[in-house]
């Protein structure tokens, strides 16, 4: 195999990489409802775990797994070593230092609350503007609607084009004096829009705004340089990068991290304790307090060596040449209506609707032919709202989806159409 | 519970045609009940209206956008009260919930007469919701609540 995981692989060998990838993960040879393969095109909800990264879980836990940042024994010091590490590899792979790398709970959900109540929650005041795109997860609305009824500040709303990208004009108009955070995403986990998230920060950190980038979709699909995107803090969940869930990534530029208050208190999070007074730990260790999801860090260690071994490049490569098959076949299906078709650039996910057919009605007669896919709201209600739809049907590629995987998926619909005719 | 192969099926034909021709739609003019209901997971949603008089559900119309499942599940409870006693109607209601949530036996089965339909949902967690909604939605009108939820 190693012949096949070099950069680039030739165009007559992908068949051979595709097959290699499948082969790391086992759940994939599963039979589901009545006997069918298994075309699971779910991957914007979470990836499927390769068993490189299962099996260095287990081992972890089996012989090296003890307390970290806190043991004097050799265990202790071991496990404190590989957690340490995973962070230097995440580090150096986004191009930060390490202690500019927070490993937290609940994902990027997590990372974004962290960031609106630590950061921008002692620094923004009534009157002043935060700034959310229209296609936003509701992770990055959520936070900041409560933010917004606590402070008086007032959220605005950059809008979304017909074509499903990004208003960039009148973002430009949104900005000013009073704009004090632009939050926005990278990869629309709805529509599998890319932005372009380097002018948007640039643009923010011009009226002097904090940029925040949720890259929860777009860390498996291209490299994350922090370094490069010039944004001020910006987050991924491990459990969309072929790693265990429970776990997400925020990465910030350190005088931000530093101006940042902690959430929740207690071990670890602190310098010193008395009851007189308190004082707190420097990022990274503020904002982890308790003990951390150890395993979970191995293992994202772990799924980043896996990604890097076939490479991120012909995972991206492949990726879109199976999202532009999907996308063209899906455009021959009666009645089939692909959101954001024309968008420029896209990543991971595809939605569509059906005249006549409920995405929940879709999806279970999908599943009924062994294909997963995504029906409702994607945690994007006002997205939905903006394209007057209830809710879409989301079919979403990984590194492992294949023609075979499309090709179900379009056969399935054409079964829901006989259904529905 | 075992099913057939035609039974295990989600979309029979009844539920299709349902779905398709619902009955009862639209909004009673003179109602004396009503309520609201939603599927937060889904998407569905509904608005019932019934008209009751001695005790009695003497009309119903309905209105609401969602998939196959609910809107055919809306349109055969309507079928199935019009003219049942509000106690009838409850207890419609706790047979139906039980049979789409946990086993049950033959007999719970043949009370439902037509909502039978629905029995092999329970196979389908995802979709119970969608399937009870309308009965949520009718016991939160019978119980002059505005709004029901299937959460």
């Amino acid at each position: 195999m190693t012949d096949l995981t070099q950069a680039h692989v030739p165009a007559e060998r992908f068949d051979e990489w595709v097959l290699a990838v499948r082969e790391q993960f086992p759940v994939l040879t599963r039979r589901v409802r009545n006997d069918k393969r298994l075309a699971y095109l779910d991957s914007a909800a979470t990836t499927l775990r390769p068993s490189v990264v299962a099996n260095a879980v287990a081992e972890f836990a089996s012989m090296e797994y003890a307390s970290v940042h806190r043991g004097v024994y050799e265990l202790s010091e071991r496990a404190t070593q590989r957690y340490e590490r995973a962070r230097e590899q995440v580090a150096k792979r986004c191009g930060v230092k390490a202690s500019q790398v927070v490993f937290l709970p609940n994902g990027t959900t997590g990372a974004l609350n962290l960031i609106a109540n630590g950061w921008a929650g002692t620094r923004v005041r009534a009157g002043d503007e935060i700034l959310v795109s229209g296609m936003e997860h509701h992770s990055n609305i959520v936070p900041w609607q409560m933010l917004c009824e606590r402070s008086g500040a007032v959220l605005r709303v950059i809008p979304v084009t017909d074509d499903g990208a990004l208003d960039m004009e009148q973002f430009a108009r949104l900005l000013s004096p009073r704009t004090k955070v632009v939050s926005v995403v990278w990869v629309s986990n709805a529509l599998g829009t890319v932005n372009d998230v380097s002018t948007i920060c640039r643009m923010a950190r011009d009226v002097g705004a904090c940029s925040i980038v949720d890259a929860a979709q777009a860390a498996p699909h291209m490299p994350v340089r922090f370094d490069h995107i010039g944004c001020d803090f910006l987050s991924f969940s491990a459990h969309k990068l072929y790693a265990p869930s429970g776990l997400g990534v925020l990465l910030g530029r350190a005088e931000r991290l530093e101006e940042t208050a902690p959430m929740l208190g207690g071990g670890h999070m602190i310098a010193s304790v008395t009851f007189e007074k308190t004082t707190y730990a420097k990022p990274p260790a503020r904002f982890e307090p308790g003990t951390p999801s150890v395993d979970a860090v191995i293992g994202l260690a772990a799924a980043l060596d896996f990604v890097d071994r076939f490479g991120l490049a012909n995972i991206a490569a492949h990726e879109h040449r199976i999202l532009n098959d999907l996308q063209t076949k899906l455009r021959q299906v009666p009645g089939v209506r692909v959101l954001a078709d024309a968008v420029p650039q896209r990543a991971g996910a595809v939605s569509f609707v059906i005249e006549g057919v409920h995405p929940h009605d879709v999806a279970s007669i999908l599943d009924r032919e062994g294909v997963c896919v995504r029906a409702g709201h994607h945690c994007a209600q006002p997205l939905m709202a903006r394209f007057a739809v209830p809710a879409t049907t989301r079919a979403s590629v990984g590194m492992y989806t294949d023609v075979h995987d499309v090709d179900q998926l379009i056969a399935g619909l054409h079964k829901v159409l006989k259904v529905f005719a | 519970m075992s099913f057939s192969a035609d039974e295990e099926d989600l979309y029979q034909e009844l539920i299709l045609d349902h779905h398709k021709r619902p009955r009862h739609r639209g909004i009673l003019a003179h109602h004396t009940h009503h309520a609201r209901g939603q599927n937060p997971l889904c998407g569905d949603t509904l608005k019932l209206t019934l008209e009751v008089a001695d005790g009695r559900i003497v009309a119903v119309g309905h209105v609401g956008e969602g998939c196959a499942i609910s809107s055919a599940s809306v349109s055969l409870m309507s079928e199935s009260v019009v003219g049942k006693t509000l106690t009838e109607c409850q207890h419609m209601f706790e047979v139906f919930h039980a049979v789409l949530t946990e086993a049950s036996p033959a007999q719970q089965l043949d009370e439902l007469g037509k909502l039978r339909v629905f029995a092999h949902v329970c196979q389908y967690p995802a979709r119970v919701k969608c399937a009870t909604l309308a009965w949520h939605t009718l016991r939160a009108a019978l119980a002059q609540q505005e709004e029901a939820s299937t959460e």
